[in-house]
């Protein structure tokens, strides 16, 4: 892991650390990897959301494990031992709603994340890979957290369970016996809560060897920069990594947990159903199912499309479309600083993607179901018409180096 | 550009229809009280809780079960705290089924602080049976399982007076509540005028037992939520300081080097 034609800088001090560099070179790894690494001086806040990822998954790890200590995976006990935990285990509560919230800052982070790679073009070269191995995190993301919403075992686990699970009814001919398979039964019951645990328990470490991979191929590269342009001169365009961004990236990873705070301690259950404080009733279906607020735009798409096969289709195909980004953004510069056109374009297809996410949370009839479609159109129409052909038709600026835009800014008076 | 934007705004805003026709939800606004739980300041008022525990005995434990609740949360901090001797007092009034003894016989015996609140029936099925096929939910957790959940039980128990419309249809054993959804509930006015004496000077009128039940209800849906906005102020307050201490450490050092970098 240590290419970027930055050469070691580790020296280890005592004999020991001698020793252990000859055999097996971690500490070499770690100070090359996130001390010493040469990284661009004017990352902006956009470029704290990494660090912000990754203190999620560790809050989610360690909230998870003990709540897995106290939990019950079993369909009759599952309800009441969520409650256990929330009245009787000490700080059970406390564990509970920092799991609980913590989904979701993780995913709000995520978008912040993604969003900005599509702003600053951070999916092109060399950075292909890069993109889309963030792009099998968030699926695993999605895989996880909508498991993990099963296991409580309330009324919209059991109900959102119940939904996407048959969505894989539509596959022709099998259909039928994979959902069948995946349930382990003839509907959603102990067998389907007690296969979701194991994964739920399993797919966070699975996320966090794909990360490693993500940070592998993120110190390949090198960092991106807002001017989208490459580091020409190490010495004046970067600063070392630690202590340059470890205390910046603290001090915004700390104003996120004040966020993350608030909702723990005085709004725990706003990004919450209701039903989900009602035990699963197989017998009584809730008014409106929905899922958390973080697939909303997903949900939207599925139920935009008229056919149930067809929906799955282009549900998956939204996901997958993400992956085939690079090739299909034909333009050369990377951030939309310097692209006039894709700039607004940028910003539409943001608020396509928020107006999906509030369209999924509505009843899937009338007005809305229309609005769905237009919009789910517009989303593939941004990958398909609108991102090949900017590339040829708009006369980008001239992107400025890093060095550059420090001038720029040191005239500007801005910090 | 912008033109676009919010050419775009304009298009979308006349595809959505008016969100209230559509969610097909006729049930009028929940009126909105000024609870003292409410806020990140807010706390429970114990008296209230006191009477509303009061009214749940003596009213709703009828036909209402509290699965989740110990008789000794009575006690806890945060919660009605009443002593422990009353707590004691209280589980005494009831029977629960223990053993097997060293004979294998089950018996009875008065219940104990740390028995799980007596339930009405022993099961969904035998609830049913006596209240004319409705299920009358637990509700250790009602609180937060209805949306603005304190308002619109409140509003619940205070909505049974209003006449209904001439075209609905009320069948046996149900009553007109334009704030249940579909206006028509299985539950009997459980309050009247007092129905439980109170034994503070509050006069026991329906709009109070109502407001002092939910209280007891929120509480017993969020035991700990006294608990945990002291928690969330200490750990604002540390996050803020340290936030500060770490703005200042950023500034201080890239003080000069953003500025000096260019020459
Ligand atoms: C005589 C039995 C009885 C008593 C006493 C009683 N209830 Fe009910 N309650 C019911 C039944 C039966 C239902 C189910 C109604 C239905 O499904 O239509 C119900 C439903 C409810 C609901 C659920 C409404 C909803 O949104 O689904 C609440 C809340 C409630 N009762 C609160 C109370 C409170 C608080 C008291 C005490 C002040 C009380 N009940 C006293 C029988 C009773
Ligand atoms: C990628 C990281 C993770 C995400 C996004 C995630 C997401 C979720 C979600 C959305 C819930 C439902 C919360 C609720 O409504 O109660 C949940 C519950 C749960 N999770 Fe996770 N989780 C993650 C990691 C973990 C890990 C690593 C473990 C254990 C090793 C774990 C164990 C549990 C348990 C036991 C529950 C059920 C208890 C409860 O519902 O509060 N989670 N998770």
């Amino acid at each position: 892991m240590s290419e970027n034609n930055h050469s070691s800088s580790y020296t280890p001090r005592s004999a020991l650390a001698k020793w252990i560099d000859k055999r097996l070179p971690l500490p070499r790894a770690i100070h090359d990897n996130f001390s010493s690494f040469p990284t661009p001086v004017n990352l902006n806040f956009w470029w704290t959301f990494g660090g912000i990822l990754t203190v999620c998954l560790l809050i989610q790890i360690v909230t998870g494990i003990v709540l897995a200590m106290h939990y019950t995976p079993n369909s009759e006990h599952a309800f009441a031992s969520v409650q256990h935990i929330m009245r009787d285990v000490n700080y059970g509560w406390l564990i509970r709603y920092v799991h609980a919230n913590g989904s979701s800052m993780f995913f709000l982070a995520v978008y912040v994340h993604i969003f900005r790679g599509l702003y600053y073009g951070s999916y092109k070269a060399p950075r292909e890979l890069l993109w889309m191995v963030g792009v099998v995190i968030y699926l695993l993301m999605m895989a996880t957290a909508f498991m993990g919403y099963v296991l409580p075992w309330g009324q919209m686990s059991f109900w959102g369970a119940t939904v996407i699970t048959n969505l894989f009814s539509s596959i022709p001919l099998v259909g039928d016996e994979i959902v069948s398979w995946l349930w382990g039964g003839f509907a959603v019951g102990n067998p389907t809560l007690n296969r979701f645990f194991a994964l739920h328990y399993l797919l966070p470490f699975v996320i966090v060897g794909v990360v490693l991979l993500h940070v592998w191929s993120l110190h390949v590269s090198g960092n991106g920069n807002p001017t989208g342009t490459d580091v020409r001169k190490i010495d004046k365009e970067t600063v070392p990594f630690h202590p340059y961004y470890t205390v910046k990236d603290s001090f915004v990873i700390v104003m996120f947990l004040l966020l993350f705070a608030y909702f723990v301690f005085f709004h725990p259950n706003l990004l919450g159903h209701p039903d989900n404080y009602i035990e699963a009733n197989p017998l009584v279906t809730p008014a409106h199912i929905v899922p958390e607020w973080y697939l909303l735009p997903f949900y939207a798409i599925l139920r935009a499309i008229p056919s149930k096969l067809g929906g799955v289709i282009v549900m998956f195909g939204a996901l997958g479309v993400l992956l085939l980004l690079p090739w299909l953004d034909t333009s050369k510069i990377r951030s939309a600083r310097f692209r006039p056109l894709y700039r607004p374009f940028f910003f539409v297809f943001l608020l396509v993607c928020l107006g999906l996410g509030w369209l999924g949370a509505q009843p899937a009839e009338g007005g809305y179901v229309i609005a769905a479609r237009l919009l789910t159109f517009y989303y593939f129409a941004h990958f398909f018409v609108v991102l090949p052909v900017l590339g040829y038709v708009e006369k980008p600026k001239m992107p400025i180096s890093i060095e550059e835009s420090l001038k720029s800014k040191t005239m500007k008076g801005q910090s | 550009m912008r033109i676009v934007v919010v050419a775009f705004i304009l298009a979308l805003a006349f595809v959505l229809p008016d969100r209230a026709n559509a969610a097909g939800d006729e049930t009028p606004p929940l009126p909105n009280i000024d609870w003292s739980f409410e806020g990140p300041f807010g706390s429970f008022d114990r008296n209230a809780l006191r009477r509303g525990f009061k009214v749940y005995q003596e009213v709703c434990s009828a036909c209402h079960a509290l699965q989740f609740l110990h008789y000794r949360n009575l006690s806890q901090t945060g919660g009605p705290e009443f002593s422990e001797a009353e707590v004691k007092a209280i589980a005494s009034n009831y029977t629960v089924q223990d053993g097997p003894d060293e004979f294998g016989d089950m018996f009875d015996r008065p219940a104990l602080p740390r028995d799980k609140f007596i339930s009405p029936f022993p099961n969904p099925q035998a609830a049913r049976a006596a209240n004319g096929g409705a299920l009358p939910p637990d509700l250790s957790l009602i609180v937060n399982a209805r949306p603005n959940g304190a308002n619109y039980l409140h509003a619940l128990l205070t909505s049974y007076e209003q006449t209904p419309p001439a075209d609905l249809e009320i069948g046996d054993g149900q009553y007109y509540n334009p704030v249940m959804s579909g206006a028509l509930i299985a539950m009997a006015p459980p309050l009247v005028d007092d129905i439980v004496e109170y034994s503070d000077n509050t006069p026991a009128t329906v709009d109070n037992m109502s407001r002092d039940v939910t209280a007891f209800l929120a509480w017993a849906a969020n035991p700990h939520m006294e608990q945990r906005k002291r928690i969330g102020f200490q750990v604002m307050i540390y996050l803020v300081i340290l936030a500060g201490l770490l703005f200042f450490a950023t500034k201080k050092l890239w003080r000069g080097r953003k500025w000096q970098q260019p020459e």
